[in-house]
């Protein structure tokens, strides 16, 4: 092995790497750094501040943790992923893809099309369609129910919210989970079911061993989009009295409606710190599988692109 | 015991795995299902253990009918081609884990792991994962899993596919002496003849989800009922070569060959195979009577013996001149030593008390006479 594989040179591998470098640097680590810096300002949209926005320091950042209006959207936000994500859309997607798994033909086609039609539709569209079937007056799920003015988004906005995000993201934890039980071996269950084993032995000593990985992957990768979500805001905006105001709701609403950019940099920042724990504890998780000898390289591989 | 009756097997699509077959396996008998691949053996097996549920007949386990009883309940254990050994526990957890399930108390449970695992010299390895063991000891290692809850009978799929060709040797006497100790009904899957012959008590030949012949070895090598089995049946396969009644005897390949006593009943004219086994086949490099004249095509060393291919005129006539191919090949076993030249003329005497005469593909010739030989 030489130190210089590719046979490039320093200055031609550089060359190479630097377009992809510029590019980060300029739309990732840029802003990021411009977020902290507008964090400690009190720059606005409008009037005197937009114009000469003064320094205060990390004003902002301790005013947020010591709002209850901040702390009560967090708390929103970790119902709306416990909820949504990992229970609602990891648990139903990997029932459904346990369910269909060693059938083949229309149903099991049948039955991921729909899923998945639900996951490819523009965000608007869907809040359109939920917007339509919630509706108090004349909307389809008071017809289907014969609850006539039942107001779903009012009176249960979070419950719609979770059920709404289960429908739409379930889909991608249905195909991982269905690509990770194709990668269990049929003589290794029925190895099990010849011990005498129950449904519920079989997925505890064989099947989630064995897909450890892709539930970890597929759980970071969940909560994450989950958590930055900002379709909620199409359906509910937030509403009813902030009922429904999950954690980048809440940016929008305090940076661009009520035009405090410097409170809304604060705020986004710490919501990136909080990406960033979930990230570390995930990438903790993998290594502590790492030591063990039988890793599934597709496993470490996820962790790359998710990372 | 394990009795099957009329037992059909259907797959979506029409697909028919096994079709009406009736069996009996007795008690503590080694008993191989021996088959080319697709003929339904892998199936019938699936469908002993529970893993597939039979479209018509019954399947019986001791005297009780267990066709709607799930796998867990029949009290066998199968070892798979693959092993199926869990990567995630290590050796004890994976022999012990069939007794884990039917909760034995952990103590037990591990004393009995140790105990089996160290009748297969695998005492050392009880700690190990089998990403870590050798093919041969995972093998084992599987061996002991089925081994360790004392079931009724044992299912094996392919146990020696896995294993490269030396270990194969190695693990068939240690499978065999194994069996006869347990003394317990085991049924195993091959399509390796070979395996089928030196492993089993009692062999089944199948094709096409039907069984052949049941015999043991002997029986299934030296009286083949048809001639599938004949030409499945033996390291070298066996000269088939058509022929007809002529003249109060038979006329192949452009031998004159005895009648045997068995086909004196066939009319002049009627069309038989005649089949011998290479190793029945002698040459001689001059000419004799009831001998095939033919000349050597290929040569196969075999390490103590040789492989040689003759090729023999279709009909009557000189043994033909090159290598063009066209008439018929004879093959026989020579010893070492006594080889002939690649091109050489020379006349191939099968043994007569060994030659088996199919007529409709049913056997004829009835077993030779032991005193004879």
């Amino acid at each position: 092995m030489t130190s210089d594989p590719s046979g490039l040179g320093r200055g031609g591998a550089a060359a190479l790497v630097l377009p992809a470098l510029v590019l980060i640097g300029v739309f990732l680590v840029f802003p990021a750094l411009w977020t902290i810096y507008l964090g400690l300002t009190d720059y606005r949209l409008t009037g005197l501040a937009a114009a000469d926005p003064q320094v205060v320091g990390p004003a902002n950042y301790l005013d947020a943790l010591g709002d209850e209006r901040f702390l009560g959207s967090t708390w929103l936000s970790v119902q709306y992923v416990l909820g949504s994500a990992v229970i609602g859309q990891a648990c139903l997607g990997f029932a459904i893809a346990w369910l269909v798994r060693d059938r083949r033909g229309p149903l099991r086609r049948v039955v991921e099309g729909v899923v998945l039609l639900s996951w490819i539709l523009p965000g608007s569209v869907v809040a359109y369609l939920w917007i339509a079937l919630l509706d108090r007056d004349g909307g389809t799920l008071n017809a289907l129910l014969n609850t006539p003015g039942a107001a779903w988004l009012l009176d249960h906005p979070m419950l719609s919210l979770v059920v709404f995000n289960t429908w739409r993201g379930t889909a991608f934890s249905m195909m991982l989970y269905a690509a990770a039980l194709e990668s269990v071996p049929p003589s290794h269950l029925e190895t099990a079911r010849l011990a005498g084993a129950s449904a519920f032995q079989q997925l505890r000593d064989v099947v989630l061993p064995r897909i450890r990985g892709h539930v970890l992957t597929n759980l970071l990768l969940i909560s994450l989009w989950t958590f930055n979500d900002f379709t909620p805001f199409l359906i509910t905006a937030g509403g009813p009295e902030g009922a429904s105001e999950t954690l980048p709701v809440y940016v929008y609403i305090v940076a661009l409606r009520d035009g405090e950019l410097g409170v809304g940099a604060a705020v986004s920042f710490l919501i990136l710190a909080v990406n960033l724990v979930f990230a570390l504890v995930y990438l903790r998780l993998l290594r502590a599988r790492g030591r063990d000898a039988d890793v599934p390289a597709p496993a470490r591989a996820a962790t790359r692109t998710a990372a | 015991m394990i009795s099957l009756h009329g037992l059909t097997k259907e797959f979506p699509g029409g697909v028919r795995a096994i079709d009406a077959l009736d069996l009996e396996i007795a008690d503590g008998e080694f008993f191989a299902l021996l088959g080319p691949s697709g003929c339904g053996k892998t199936t019938l097996l699936r469908t002993i253990a529970g893993l597939e549920t039979p479209t018509r007949g019954r399947v019986a386990i001791g005297g009780v009918d267990v066709t709607a009883t799930p796998p867990g309940r029949r009290d066998v254990a199968m070892v798979f081609q693959d092993y199926a050994l869990f990567p995630h526990m290590d050796v004890t957890d994976n022999i012990a884990y069939p007794l884990r399930i039917r909760k034995v108390p952990r103590a037990e449970r591990r004393a009995r792991a140790a105990e089996t695992a160290a009748r297969l010299s695998l005492a050392e390895l009880l700690a190990r994962r089998p990403g870590q063991l050798s093919g041969g000891q995972q093998q084992r290692v599987a061996l002991a899993r089925a081994i360790a809850c004392h079931p009724r009978a044992f299912l094996f799929d392919e146990p020696l596919s896995n294993l490269d060709a030396r270990l194969r040797l190695e693990a068939r006497t240690f499978l065999k002496r194994l069996q006869r100790d347990l003394a317990v009904t085991t049924v195993f899957v091959t399509h390796d003849q070979g395996e089928a012959l030196a492993l089993a008590d009692r062999v089944a030949v199948m094709s096409g989800g039907r069984i052949m012949q049941v015999g043991t070895p002997a029986e299934v090598f030296q009286r083949p009922a048809s001639t599938f089995v004949a030409s499945f049946i033996g390291s070298t396969p066996m000269n088939l070569l058509p022929g007809e009644v002529r003249g109060g005897g038979l006329r192949v390949a452009g031998a004159r060959l005895p009648l045997p006593q068995e086909a004196a009943g066939l009319p002049e004219g009627a069309g038989v195979v005649y089949g011998v086994r290479p190793e029945y086949v002698d040459l001689s490099p001059a000419p004799r009577p009831g001998a095939f004249a033919g000349r050597v095509a290929v040569l196969e060393n075999l390490g103590t013996a040789h492989l040689v291919t003759l090729e023999v005129p279709a009909e009557d006539g000189e043994p033909p001149a090159g290598s063009e191919p066209g008439g018929a090949t004879v093959q026989a076993v020579v010893p070492e030593g006594g080889e002939p030249a690649l091109g050489e003329a020379v006349w191939a005497a099968p043994r007569h008390e060994r030659a088996l005469v199919y007529h409709d593909d049913v056997l004829l010739t009835r077993a030779p006479d032991r005193a004879a030989r």
